[in-house]
């Protein structure tokens, strides 16, 4: 089947099977290697994108759901002015070591904050619970969204 | 909390040494720009899928492939009879189907007699998609012929139990022909039964026994195994792009096992997604990537689903521990005896040094002081995933230090005694090093009672007690748990100290371009470590040159030097006394070029960060830029100084180094339910001197969540059938941000005397340190109750029994 989708507002359109996880598409048709595939069963969350601005585990969701949709991948996350403050925010708190979570707490994390942008840290642990890291501990995750909390993105970015 | 020595900054504001620097690797990281192996994508690359034993046990009576190979899409389909075809022109055995382990035993690449656990790799397919790929594994017929499964390494060991390893002629269960090691035993037996039995008799002497499991779990890195192999036939160049912990090692372990030519192969290990010790194997899929690109002339794919990684790679522990403890009745520690029947599933597949079977589980003697220590090890095959040495264990360190531990609480509890005055009852003293430990471990340094004042303090340890009394009158079960580890990290020395007969000493090279710009190139390999940035960090403290001028390259055979890899804690003991080494001689050849271009002795230059100067007269110098720059030009240089600035090293490492530290877990049990909430995690390391002290305090946060979810959830058990349990993340439960609690870290520093820059390793000291914190902080909750013990994981219905007094076997889905 044919489906067709905005991915960080670039248009792709594929030929692909029905069954094609939006995962997949994404790394092997629009070929954007930062969303990563970690578990099948939607508990790790390295895999988060947003649909329609909706932060999705896009390992369980079909690329033919997605048809027609606004989809933003890590890769959408820096504008013209450099780094969202969440990816800053990893950066200065020391919140990744391998660095294979990171898309997923970073669309998350951008994705909270848009809708809580003065969180508690307890509210920003609740906010992750669906992502496993297996480096950090969480403890500098926590921080870093912390971190962004406070500084405020000059980027506008939207879906 | 971290005390940094004022270090000059770089022009870019990085410590021209040691201190917090933010990571070079999170630039791409952040981006979603890291190149891990599921991103390798080349040309005409098609994709291979293994199937895999639903049952545990079972003869193989046949297997049909021909309904697979007719679907559309699929190149070739592989099995161990295919494999059995294929010679292999080696001492290791006679053709494919069979590989050796790291622990010379061997292991199926494709069953082709039986399968003998879960899992198992039964055929492999190869597709030009990966969804074919799988498509193809169902429509493959196996006639099997279930066998009577053996899940329990005490029923391994019954008379009558089935015999797993029928391959090898085994007549029991029994892993005896460990490289000639029959004997897994260490420390004095008769001395120690002899301190045993005197105790025994001495009413002012007591002796506890108890029995202590540490269960399988699962490193499980958030990036699966896989690999991308290229066999180009042109050329005869193998190119492997794979989730390697040890890149070179594995190059020449394939040299041997597949007959290549070594000088042909390249192994590439890109970005790693955590290893954890996961990645230090070699696994069936990846020898298939490179037989399906053989067969096809294609790069081929393999990667990993979940299910495939927990169930059949690399788990840890499975240590069935019984430990007698025996001491005056003031708490004088006198002898430990240790029994252990230790699980190793199917095929012995531990990857540890040769001359230590079973691992270096024989330092259980722990940060205390008496003489008499013994401990036997029987190894047994289970129909089990093979594996054992992984999840950060320190080669088995972990369950060393999580018995000592839980055998001083068992202690304290028969004494009537408080944890923590016991400890500081039998600490080594600062005196004492170099200790040699009763099993023979020569302790390098340690100051072990000012880091254990330090982390109860932090604690406020006696406040905690008499928060502990007041709630425990009105019905409220907290608990304060304590450890205190010693680790031996960093191996090897090579005398001592080999896996396969490759010494575990690293090389390295450094060379610094004629702008003053350098690259080193490391053996090791990062799996989150933050190679890049700390190894510059190293050389800038040396040389002077600022870190970002320094290009950190690893992961590639073809662009590194030779050594063992990053497990064990052995990058910066081992690779980060390279680094230093390096550097120096660097430093010296420049003194040498600087002498002549200042027409001086070099015995007149003094050194100052990153210039050598005249003695006294500091304005006639040359910087490291410029020195590098006159070895590169028209200089004439003295006899026996060849031009250009750089060098390589070997290092061989004269012991291992021993990072220690004492943890404080403090716990809410929830009696009714049995549920447990970490409150506060407290963790004073001593793991000498700190590169980047942010880094050091990121890997111990991550070893401490480690901790809590092996302590609280994690479990690969077993059904009486067979059945892995553990098999995904539904049941296989990772620690998430809600179980792990703000940490709270301190620190003491006692560098390592023999490591050039004193730092001895911190990669494991919290995955081996805070599960005994945790568990002692449980059962001193449940103290109460008359709970002496119960084994991980205390998940609340573990607890509840516990409470309940009907505790159950954790690892078996029997009651």
């Amino acid at each position: 089947m044919q489906v067709s989708m905005n991915i960080n507002g670039e248009p792709i359109t594929a030929d692909i099977e029905a069954r094609k996880l939006l995962v997949h598409f994404i790394r092997e048709d629009a070929g954007l290697r930062g969303t990563h595939w970690g578990c099948d069963t939607s508990n790790c969350g390295t895999c988060t994108v947003w649909v329609d601005g909706e932060a999705v585990k896009s390992c369980t969701v079909l690329a033919a759901q997605a048809d027609g949709h606004e989809v933003r991948t890590v890769e959408g996350l820096e504008g013209a002015d450099g780094l969202d403050p969440v990816q800053q925010g990893f950066i200065e708190c020391h919140g990744l070591q391998c660095g294979f979570c990171t898309p997923g707490m970073l669309m998350t994390a951008r994705w909270f904050l848009d809708r809580n942008p003065s969180p508690t840290k307890d509210e920003i642990r609740e906010a992750i619970s669906g992502q496993i890291c297996r480096c950090t501990g969480y403890k500098n995750i926590v921080d870093a969204i912390h971190w962004a909390a406070e500084h405020p993105r000059t980027n506008e970015v939207t879906a | 909390m971290t005390a940094v020595e004022e270090v000059p900054l770089s022009p870019a504001g990085n410590p021209i040494g040691f201190g917090n620097m933010k990571r070079v690797e999170d630039q791409r990281f952040v981006r979603g720009h890291g190149n891990y192996v599921d991103d390798v994508s080349l040309p005409g690359m098609v994709h291979g899928a293994i199937l895999r034993s639903p049952f545990a046990h079972a003869r193989i009576n046949g297997i049909d492939t021909s309904r697979a190979e007719q679907l559309p899409g699929v190149l070739a389909v592989i099995t161990g009879k295919v494999l059995e075809g294929i010679p292999r022109p080696d001492l290791l055995g006679d053709n494919f189907a069979w590989m050796p382990t790291l622990s010379y035993d061997t292991q199926a690449v494709l069953a082709t007699d039986k399968v003998r656990f879960q899992g198992q790799e039964v055929a492999f397919v190869i597709a030009t998609d990966r969804y074919i790929a799988k498509d193809a594994l169902e429509l493959i017929d196996v006639d099997y012929e279930p066998l009577e499964p053996v899940m329990d390494a005490k029923r391994a060991m019954e008379p009558g139990a089935p015999i797993i390893r029928d391959d090898k002629g085994q007549q029991d269960n029994s892993i005896t022909d460990v490289h000639g090691h029959k004997d897994w035993e260490s420390g004095n037996a008769i001395g120690t039964a002899e301190a045993i039995a005197a105790a025994q008799a001495d009413p002012d002497c007591v002796v506890v026994t108890q029995e202590v499991m540490y269960p399988r779990v699962h490193p499980a890195p958030m990036e699966t195994c896989g690999s991308v192999a290229f066999l180009d036939k042109v050329t005869g160049q193998l190119t492997l792009y794979t989730t390697s912990q040890a890149p070179h090692a594995h190059r020449t372990v394939y040299a041997m096992v597949a007959g290549l030519p070594e000088h042909k192969i390249r192994v590439i290990s890109p970005d790693i997604g955590g290893g954890f010790g996961n990645k230090v194997g070699i696994y069936p899929g990846y020898v298939l990537s490179i037989v399906g690109s053989i067969v096809t002339g294609k790069p081929v794919k393999w990667m990993e689903d979940r299910n495939e990684n927990l169930t059949s790679t690399s788990f840890a522990r499975d240590y069935h521990m019984t430990g007698t403890i025996a001491a005056t009745k003031e708490g004088k520690i006198l002898a430990v005896d240790v029994d252990v029947l230790a699980d190793h599933g199917a095929f012995n597949g531990v990857a540890q040094p040769t001359n230590y079977p079973a691992g270096f589980f024989h330092i259980f003697s722990g940060s205390y002081d008496y003489p008499n220590a013994h401990c036997k090890v029987t190894p047994v095959y289970t129909n089990k995933a093979p594996g054992g040495v992984a999840y950060a264990c320190s080669f088995r360190i972990t369950e060393a230090v999580y018995l000592i531990e839980r055998l001083v609480d068992c202690l304290a509890a028969e004494l009537g005694m408080d944890p923590a005055e016991l400890r500081l009852k039998n600490l080594l003293r600062p005196e004492q090093f170099p200790y040699t430990s009763p099993t023979g471990w020569v302790y390098d340094s340690g100051q072990y009672e000012n880091t254990m004042r330090l982390a109860l303090e932090m604690a406020d340890y006696d406040q905690l007690r008499r928060e502990q009394a007041e709630k425990r009158a009105r019905g409220e079960y907290m608990g304060i748990g304590l450890s205190f580890f010693t680790e031996g990290v960093g191996a090897g020395p090579r005398k001592d100290m080999d896996i396969l007969g490759l010494g575990m000493a690293d090389g390295i090279e450094l060379r610094v371009h004629p702008t003053g710009k350098a690259v080193l190139r490391l053996s090791v390999q990062s799996q989150g470590q933050a190679h890049e940035t700390t190894y510059a960090q190293i050389v800038a403290h040396e040389l002077g040159i600022p870190p970002e001028d320094i290009e950190v390259v690893h992961g590639d055979t073809d662009q590194t030097p030779f050594g063992l890899g990053t497990y064990g804690s052995r990058s910066t003991p081992v690779s980060g006394a390279a680094a230093a080494v390096v550097s120096r001689k660097v430093k010296d050849k420049a003194r040498q070029i600087a002498a002549a271009a200042l027409e001086c002795s070099p015995d007149d230059l003094e050194w100052q960060l990153g210039q050598w100067h005249v003695k006294g007269d500091p304005e006639r110098a040359k910087t490291i830029q410029e020195i590098a720059l006159l070895s590169h030009g028209s200089l004439e240089l003295p006899d026996g100084v060849e031009g250009h600035l750089e060098a390589t090293t070997v290092y061989n490492p004269p012991n291992l180094t021993y990072p220690y530290g004492c943890y404080v877990c403090v716990v809410d049990v929830d009696p009714g339910t049995g549920q447990v909430k970490v409150r506060r995690f407290i963790a004073v390391d001593d793991c000498g001197t700190r590169i980047n002290p942010m880094v050091v305090e990121g890997q111990v946060h991550g070893g401490i969540a480690d901790g809590i979810g092996m302590a609280l959830m994690e479990l690969i058990a077993f059904d009486e059938d067979g059945n892995c349990l553990g098999g995904s993340f539904m049941d296989y439960l990772l620690p998430t941000s809600m179980e792990c609690p703000d940490y709270e870290l301190g620190e003491t520093v006692t560098p390592s005397p023999h490591h050039p820059i004193g730092a001895k390793g911190v990669g494991e000291s919290a995955t081996v340190g805070s599960p005994p914190a945790v568990v002692n902080a449980v059962i001193d909750a449940i103290s109460p109750f008359g709970v002496r013990h119960a084994d991980m994981p205390l998940t609340p219905a573990n607890v509840w029994r516990a409470i309940q007094g009907r505790p159950v076997r954790v690892d078996m889905a029997v009651e």
